[in-house]
């Protein structure tokens, strides 16, 4: 049959693929950074084809736990719901992925009935599921993963580029800045700045920057800066990227694990990325040493 | 001089483009958005970004048939100096995007690859695979990263826009927005403020919009007395995917490369489509409009597709309304290459590989042609004046909209891929305007008027924080006002529908006044954002259903089949004539009356008020769209008689 609805209408019934009642679902709250984290069980009806977003939704909507008390409603983060904003990445099932674009029916194929949900690890909790990934943002920052331009008025059209430089970038472009990677990377620890007594948010914003200035950048900028040296117009300020690869939390942080390309979502070729960038430092450290 | 201080409410591509000329102008801006603006809606485009390019400009396209194209398309509700502008500036749009990095396809020669989309006869739209949108955004979000690293632009996500803050002189002097981790309040004084905060698809419950699309920031202007323009115009997508959660986009580009859309000949015919011989498909697209085929602009597509649904009863599935969109006859490399993202999507959401076997599909809300009412200033050419304050400001000194939030450039329906660009253009053209009307504010936040409003917001929300436990709660509602504005104002409309709905969403209004929260804390607490935003649909829903019930017509998006205009019926070639006569007495008649913007203002009693506002069509006068109809050849005939009389040089005698 074509659609997916149709075929979990059980029609011979083989044992395992009987169609679940309900979900139950298990979620690592905490209600604010620095409080102690705490499970809590939902149970939910079941519909075919739900993703973890719509189960989300149904426990907001009822907020009450699995035994009936009132309880407030999980706070999560999502916004497109088509795996393209990087929003509503979680630990679904003790693994790394988008809330949106993981089906109820895949995952009884791990655990039948069940769905375990927690906030990333690598990432200070703001909430519940919601996690506080300024890092992210950081680390492009640092690789300066932008063109140069001189300015936005009219000066013609970009450079030519060919359809296979083209097809080469596109892939690197497509990045979510969801966090799955840092998440599964045994380099990228977590960083978690917590405000002082007083401290104002300015103050305490500029503070979480510099602590993650020191820190390991993490694939996803490793991968925009090969994506931005290898543009025509980016590399030209490639030299400034190469000193951020190249200096605290660059990528000799990186133990080759490869952790990292088997979670991304959008299967962005991270490992072809780092291979490269580590390439690219070596050159660029052997210029140095001549330009000397 | 001191440097002025512009605040941007939205990091789509229109706040995203704003903010990165602004900054590049030496202004100070303070974004505000829901997300970071990395994950703001626009990252949803696939399809693609429209201008006349080189190729098609040997071709016979020019700037004219592109601005032709927008407001025949948008069937005439739209002024049309904006317009005309908007595809002037559109090539180098394009040209700027592509040097800010967009991989916008390739041709073999290294040059952009474009692509055809509905309502035009040529390849205007570029590309980047299919996900255009979310390059375009990227590129605009790196460049504002660039000079939030210099400290010109200072972010402030996870904020939401509660509303502007005027002086004595109702000159917009801020905005009270509140922190949604930490439930704080604050005021942001600024020299002008500029809205860009998207859609309002929740409105419909689902849509093919995020979840980010409430609307409420519009609606919180609205309250605050700017005018909003056309609301009723609400586009439906010809093709999305029905979802529990969401109904998500099929792109225009899977017709524009090819895709066919059609449905068994035999109701509900069980065989795989595949085993269907060709004889036994209906690709009713193609038999209707010989000339733009699968291609028809997306009103009719989604008529039609409604149409053979409904009316026909040709619906693919018995329980579940949908038809074929075909592109299994392409073959497997062509579509990876050219429209890999949205057949993932397909496939990772319905678990069934589009390359093999047709899509299922069916129309959804997708995009509002209406919005904050803005002016502008005309130039002699007919464009806009550069630099002028007048350009994208509402009927409020200093508060500005841009992107889809304004009503300004699509009138009663949107072209695919004119939005992308009419968000970066009006981004990009309004920065030197705000700056010219930019008038220094001395104002701190401690000034009375932002005391006041943060009070008032304060209030508020404490409000509906300590309402009593009751057994209704938002979502719900949410949910309910989503089925009533999906059943009554979408694709066809009628009018004792429109007004019991009309009081259905008073009296769910009033529910909603009395509905409780589950969180009533105040840390990140999302439910007490939900429900204000819940509560901020009601205004806009009256107005979206109080304009479409008062337009008695058929324009664009809006069709009420009671004041359809039928084609001819007559087959004798003289009575043709004559009823083709008759048509265009009726059509010219029916301009007089509704060539008009609806506008809409919030009256003390929460109903609106509405008017309406002359067009100023002096560049392409309005003529009837004849897509497909039956006898068109006739009354076009017969209309370009009329015409050719009204511009015959009068003779004095
Ligand atoms: C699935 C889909 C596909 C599309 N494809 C195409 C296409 O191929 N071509 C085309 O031309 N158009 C397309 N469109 C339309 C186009 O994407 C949108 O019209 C456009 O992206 C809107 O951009 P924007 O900058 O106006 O707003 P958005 O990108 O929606 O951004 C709105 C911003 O406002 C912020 N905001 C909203 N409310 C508040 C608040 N209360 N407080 C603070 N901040 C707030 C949000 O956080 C966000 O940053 C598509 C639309 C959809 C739904
Ligand atoms: S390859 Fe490098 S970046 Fe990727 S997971 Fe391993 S250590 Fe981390
Ligand atoms: S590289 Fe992949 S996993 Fe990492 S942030 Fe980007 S999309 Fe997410
Ligand atoms: S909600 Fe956007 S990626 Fe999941």
């Amino acid at each position: 049959m074509i659609s997916a609805s149709t075929s979990t209408i059980p029609e011979v019934e083989p044992e395992e693929k009987r169609v679940p009642q309900e979900i139950r679902v298990r979620v690592l709250r905490q209600d604010a950074p620095s409080e102690e984290s705490y499970w809590q069980q939902f149970a939910i009806p079941y519909e075919p084809n739900m993703n973890v977003i719509s189960v989300l939704q149904r426990i907001a909507a009822i907020a009450k736990s699995q035994d009936g008390r009132r309880v407030p409603p999980v706070a999560w983060d999502c916004a497109c719901l088509e795996e393209v904003c990087g929003s509503c990445a979680m630990l679904i099932n003790g693994r790394a992925r988008m809330a949106c674009s993981s089906l109820v029916d895949n995952l009884f194929e791990e655990t039948p009935g069940e769905i375990e949900l927690r906030p990333l690890t690598k990432f200070p909790v703001v909430r519940d599921l919601s996690v506080d990934r300024g890092r992210i943002f950081n680390s492009l920052e640092r690789v300066k993963a932008w063109v140069p331009v001189d300015d936005s008025y009219d000066h013609g059209p970009g450079p030519r580029i060919s359809p296979e430089e083209q097809e080469d970038a596109y892939p690197l472009t497509t990045c979510i800045s969801c966090g799955c990677c840092m998440e599964a990377c045994p380099q990228f620890n977590k960083i978690e700045v917590v405000q002082r007594e007083g401290e104002t948010a300015d103050d305490f914003d500029a503070r979480k920057q510099t602590a993650y200035d020191e820190q390991f950048l993490g694939p996803h900028a490793i991968s925009q800066a090969v994506l931005f040296n290898s543009h025509p117009t980016g590399s030209m300020n490639s030299d400034e990227r190469m000193q951020a690869l190249t200096g605290r939390g660059g990528i000799q942080m990186c133990g080759n694990a490869q952790n990292c390309v088997a979670v991304c979502p959008k299967r962005i070729p991270l490992t072809r990325s780092i291979a490269r960038a580590g390439r690219a430092a070596t050159v660029w450290a052997i210029k140095k040493f001549f330009d000397r | 001089m001191t440097q002025s201080r512009v605040l941007v409410i939205g990091g789509g591509l229109a706040g995203l483009s704003a903010t990165m000329r602004l900054a590049e102008l030496g202004v100070h801006v303070d974004l505000v958005s829901l997300v970071p603006v990395k994950r703001s809606h626009s990252v949803c485009a696939q399809g693609g970004i429209n201008s006349v390019n080189a190729v098609t400009r040997q071709q016979g396209d020019n700037e004219y048939k592109h601005l032709d194209d927008t407001v025949y398309g948008g069937d005439f509700l739209q002024h049309q100096p904006p317009v005309k502008e908007m595809a002037d500036w559109a090539p180098r749009i394009i040209d700027l995007m592509d040097r800010l990095g967009v991989p916008f396809n390739r041709t073999p020669e290294g040059f952009r690859d474009q692509r055809r989309f509905g309502g035009t006869l040529y390849k205007r739209t570029s590309f980047a695979g299919a996900t255009t949108g979310q390059q375009l955004l990227y590129s605009l979000d790196e460049q504002v990263r660039r000079w939030e690293a210099e400290g010109r632009v200072k972010k402030w996500e996870f904020w939401d826009f509660l509303e502007p803050v005027m002086d004595d002189d109702g000159r917009c002097i801020g905005a009270v927005c509140q922190d949604m981790v930490t439930m704080k309040f604050k005021a942001f004084s600024a020299d002008a403020v500029i809205l860009a905060s998207g859609g309002c698809g929740l409105l419909y419950g689902r849509s093919t919009m995020s979840m980010i699309c409430t609307g409420s920031a519009v609606s919180r202007a609205y309250k605050a007395g700017v005018k909003y323009g056309n609301a009723e115009f609400i586009q439906v997508h010809p093709t999305a995917v029905p979802g529990a959660d969401k109904l998500r986009l099929m792109s225009e580009s899977a017709r524009g490369e090819g895709g066919r859309v059609w449905v068994p000949r035999k109701a509900q015919d069980a065989r795989d489509p595949k085993d269907i011989p060709v004889a036994e498909r209906y690709y009713f697209l193609e038999e209707r409009y010989p000339e733009y085929g699968n291609l028809v602009p997306r009103d009719i597509a989604t008529r039609e597709i409604f149409d053979i649904c409904t009316t026909d009863g040709l619906s693919v599935d018995k329980d579940r309304l949908c038809v074929y969109l075909d592109l299994t006859h392409i073959p497997r490399e062509t579509l990876d290459r050219k429209l890999g993202g949205i057949l993932e999507i397909y496939e990772k959401f319905q678990g069934v590989d589009p390359r093999e076997a047709p899509m299922k599909i069916f129309p959804a809300v997708h995009y509002s042609m209406g919005g904050l009412w803005v002016d502008y200033e005309k130039s002699e050419t007919g464009g806009l004046l550069e630099g002028s304050p007048r350009n994208q400001q509402t009927n409020i000194t200093g508060l500005y909209a841009i992107g889809e939030c304004d009503y300004q450039y699509h009138g009663a329906n949107r072209l695919g891929a004119n939005s992308l660009l009419s968000c970066i253009f009006s981004g990009l053209f309004c920065a030197s305007g705000v700056i010219a009307g930019a008038k220094k504010n001395t104002r701190d936040e401690t000034s009375p008027d932002f005391v006041s409003a943060v009070k008032r917001q304060e209030e508020r929300h404490q409000a509906i924080l300590s309402r009593p436990v009751g057994d209704s709660n938002p979502y719900d509602i949410h949910r309910q006002l989503g089925d009533i504005m999906t059943r009554t104002a979408t694709v066809v409309r009628r009018n004792e529908q429109l007004s019991q709905a009309y009081d259905e969403v008073c009296q769910l209004e009033n529910v909603w006044e009395h509905c409780s929260l589950s969180d009533t804390g105040n840390w990140t607490n999302q439910n007490v954002i939900f429900t204000k935003s819940v509560g901020d649909m009601f205004p806009l829903a009256k107005l979206i259903l109080k304009g479409a019930l008062l337009r008695d017509e058929c324009r664009g998006a809006h069709y009420k089949p009671d004041f359809s205009m039928p084609g001819i019926a007559a087959t004798e070639p003289a009575e043709q004539k004559a009823e083709a006569e008759r048509w265009c007495d009726r059509f010219e008649e029916n301009t007089r009356k509704w060539l008009k913007s609806t506008i809409g203002v919030h009256g003390d009693d929460g109903h609106p008020v509405i008017t309406y506002e002359d067009i100023d069509t002096t560049l392409i006068p309005p003529r009837p769209r004849l897509y497909g109809l039956v006898g068109g050849e006739v009354i076009e005939q017969v209309w370009k008689e009329r015409s050719e009389k009204a511009t015959e040089p009068v003779t004095v005698g």
